[in-house]
């Protein structure tokens, strides 16, 4: 019985059970049932950016806290953007990072992901779960760190830093001139139009 | 020698310029103005040549090849990656990446097949930049280098030590030969960042600034090997709504 419970819980990880999960559990399951969707789907494979944007959208949106993505990216801006604002700038930004990576999972191919153990005490809100990523046919491992903060709905993940980069400061000091030059409606018009380009139009470009 | 004069003119040529350049509010980069007409000369360049040959190669070989030819040049850097393993005191990691190098260059014939880092000595990364900043010394203003792309004042002059104790350089007299082994390893190299490309294309609002700071991001976090302090959150001080 016990077996089987956990072969449930292994395959099918709804968000209920996700709240109750421990960080590095969790960005594991993500992972793993991400690669096995993307292993099983010819679609993507073949290109298709489109469901790998529906793949990201229901498995790993949900785990992840875009407030709080666009809050550290806009920083000290944050403060002065009214309450629609900020919730257009999260959900522009949600978009753009959506858009960007489902763009990069049509280039997936098999990686060989290690997890360092987790180095937190139970008391803490605040923990970064450190992974080591092989692609095939590299010799050097890229290191994937997520951020995760421990909220009421269990570990929502803020921040992926790959090699040290992250993924949400990098968009800082563009975001801080956007806002400078023009206005934080400024920014939100320069997300929006970034993300109404036609999805992978640049990959077939040069 | 060339490449060193044209590094050093370029250093040169952004520091002096820079007194002259407005900044664009980071202040990693007084030198904005400069860098951002390299970058864009830069990325002509690379459209035109680089791309167009990396994709080539990369339709060309098939995979094992490019990775044996990947291998190959990687084994020649790890000689100089243990001696700034030493320089920088970490005489564990120096041993291991010596060890690879015997390792490779004899059972992975000449370094075509890595098989150290599946016996469990990981390549690292190093040089002679990542060696001053473990020193303490700050990176110092972003440059774009023409040809070779982002760095800093400190990393460009680490750059000339690299260049100098890149074993592909004293390898052979001959010239001719030389160059294609550097032509070679540049496109070896940019095949391998070719959906890197991309994804910037698809990431990025402002291509130069995005880059600039990323890099930044990576350079630190090799200078810290992976572990570098926590930078100040400026929004994080605000509760959350």
């Amino acid at each position: 019985m016990k077996i089987a419970l956990c072969f449930l819980f292994a395959v099918l990880p709804s968000l209920a059970q996700a709240q109750s999960m421990a960080p590095d559990v969790l960005v594991r399951t993500i992972t793993d049932e991400v690669t096995a969707a993307l292993k099983k789907d010819k679609d993507i494979q073949a290109g298709d950016a489109k469901k790998a944007a529906d793949l990201i959208e229901t498995k790993i949106v949900p785990h992840f806290d875009f407030t709080r993505m666009a809050r550290i990216a806009v920083a000290r801006n944050w403060r002065s953007a009214t309450p629609e604002q900020q919730k257009e700038l999260a959900s522009e930004f949600k978009t753009l990072l959506v858009r960007t990576y489902s763009s990069a999972l049509v280039n997936y191919k098999e990686h060989q992901i290690d997890y360092k153990p987790l180095r937190a005490k139970p008391e803490d809100s605040e923990v970064t779960v450190k992974s080591d990523v092989k692609p095939s046919g590299s010799t050097q491992p890229v290191t994937i760190d997520y951020e995760l903060e421990k909220t009421d709905n269990g570990w929502k993940i803020y921040d992926v830093k790959v090699d040290g980069v992250s993924l949400v400061t990098t968009y800082r000091d563009t975001f801080a001139t956007e806002v400078r030059e023009h206005g934080i409606d400024g920014l939100i018009k320069s997300l929006a139009a970034k993300n109404r380009e036609p999805l992978g139009s640049r990959a077939g470009k040069s | 020698m060339v490449e060193v004069k044209r590094l050093c003119a370029a250093l040169l040529l952004a520091g002096s310029l820079g007194g002259c350049a407005t900044s664009g509010g980071n202040p990693a980069d007084p030198l904005e103005r400069v860098n951002r007409a390299v970058y864009a000369f830069n990325d002509v360049a690379d459209k035109a040549v680089m791309t167009p040959v990396a994709k080539g190669y990369r339709a060309v070989l098939p995979g094992f090849v490019r990775t044996g030819i990947s291998n190959f040049f990687s084994n020649l850097e790890d000689v100089w990656i243990s001696v700034n393993d030493v320089l920088q005191g970490k005489f564990q990691q120096a041993s291991e990446d010596a060890t690879r190098v015997i390792f490779n260059s004899t059972f992975g014939i000449a370094g075509l097949f890595d098989f150290a880092s599946d016996a469990g000595l990981p390549k690292h990364n190093e040089d002679f930049g990542q060696t001053l900043g473990r020193w303490g010394i700050e990176s110092g203003p972003y440059v774009v280098v023409p040809f070779i792309g982002p760095s800093t004042f400190r990393d460009g002059f680490g750059l000339l030590f690299d260049y100098k104790a890149d074993l592909v350089y004293w390898a052979t007299e001959s010239v001719p030969v030389r160059n294609s082994l550097y032509a070679t390893r540049a496109t070896s190299n940019r095949a391998k960042l070719l959906d890197a490309t991309s994804l910037i294309e698809q990431a990025a609002l402002d291509k130069y600034a995005f880059t600039r700071d990323a890099w930044l991001q990576r350079r630190r976090n090799l200078v810290y090997d992976g572990n570098p302090p926590r930078e100040r959150d400026e929004s994080d001080d605000e509760p959350t709504k």
